[in-house]
């Protein structure tokens, strides 16, 4: 056979109805290059012996048939794409979080992550939202934007954020009864530079908008009165 | 949250259709203003008198389906069909009123 072509080529003889080419045989046979192709090979078309077939494997008939024929589950090809990114937000807008325990936070945008969760930050210092994922669904994205040029988000992504594995400890007899000493979880340093880093440049483009630091420090909440279909976000 | 009233279910003359639930939203009055609650969840929160789950709320989500009429009251379909006696039960000054709220969560 010969060797698979990378990109497939699009058909030469393109159809004018279902069932009718647009060009005719003698034109195809032109268009195909079976006239170069019988040239170089001197006015024949090449012929290649077929090859020697490798000797087949001698088939041992497996051990072991089950019971009842089992179905094989359908390959599955399918690459699931990160969820499509509202037209709204872009990199730098102010969001507001709508479930969860920040809720009602205002919160700025760095960057959507592959799995399609978006990285928020507070800034921490601002109102106490660290870098977290957070989806899409649970989000309304406002119009106000702040600039994030100077942040660098490359080292954040899924597995930044996994849980750490906790290696099942094997208890003894006494230590059974003993009261479980748990550490308490702390943040690894690591991850609070990280905030620190993330938050600095964040900071001060925040302070060059007059109030959006306290904008962004205050939570958002309906009012009596407000009415959701109204407001412009 | 937007807080809104429950209403009927959705009915003919004589024949009702328990998995549609009537809801009337606070502060919606036309058919054109309830596209932006189409497909927010709703939950309806009622109190028991026993803790379940570590809390006397209890609720049942659901979701705006479409309007209904001109004069915004919203199709809701919930997860399991609301009781038919919520007109009851907010008559009665003592028990609390059947309320359910919009989250406007999902699909915004």
């Amino acid at each position: 056979m010969a060797a698979k072509r990378k990109t497939p080529v699009k058909t030469r003889n393109p159809d004018l109805i279902r069932g009718v080419g647009k060009y005719s045989r003698s034109k195809m046979y032109h268009k195909r290059g079976l006239w170069a192709i019988k040239a170089k090979n001197g006015g024949v078309f090449p012929r290649h012996d077929p090859k020697p077939k490798a000797p087949a494997a001698a088939d041992k008939p497996p051990k072991f048939y089950p019971a009842e024929d089992v179905k094989k589950p359908l390959l599955n090809k399918r690459k699931p794409k990160p969820t499509k990114l509202r037209a709204s937000i872009t990199p730098g807008t102010v969001l507001i979080l709508l479930a969860g325990r920040f809720m009602g936070k205002r919160v700025v945008f760095l960057k959507q992550l592959t799995s399609g969760l978006l990285l928020v930050t507070g800034p921490f210092k601002i109102n106490g939202v660290p870098l977290r994922r957070v989806n899409q669904s649970y989000v309304i994205a406002t119009s106000t934007k702040v600039d994030i040029s100077g942040v660098n988000v490359e080292k954040f992504d899924e597995k930044y954020f996994a849980k750490e594995v906790q290696k099942k400890k094997k208890k003894s007899e006494g230590e059974f009864f003993e009261a479980e000493k748990e550490d308490k979880k702390k943040l690894p340093e690591g991850k609070k530079e990280d905030q620190k880093a993330v938050d600095a440049t964040l900071i001060k483009s925040i302070e060059g908008v007059p109030e959006l630091k306290a904008y962004l420090a205050a939570r958002f909440s309906l009012k009596s009165g407000m009415k959701p279909h109204e407001l412009v976000f | 949250m937007v807080k809104g009233r429950q209403g009927e279910r959705v009915r003919s003359k004589s024949n009702q259709y328990p998995n549609t639930s009537l809801v009337q939203i606070e502060g919606v009055n036309t058919k054109e203003e309830i596209a932006w609650y189409a497909g927010k969840r709703m939950a309806y929160i009622y109190k028991a008198k026993v803790k379940k789950n570590g809390s006397y709320y209890r609720c049942v989500w659901g979701k705006v389906t479409r309007p209904h009429g001109n004069s915004g009251v919203v199709r809701a379909k919930f997860k399991t069909n609301l009781p038919p006696n919520l007109w009851e039960i907010e008559s009665e000054s003592s028990c609390t009123p059947a309320i359910s709220k919009l989250w406007w969560t999902g699909a915004e």
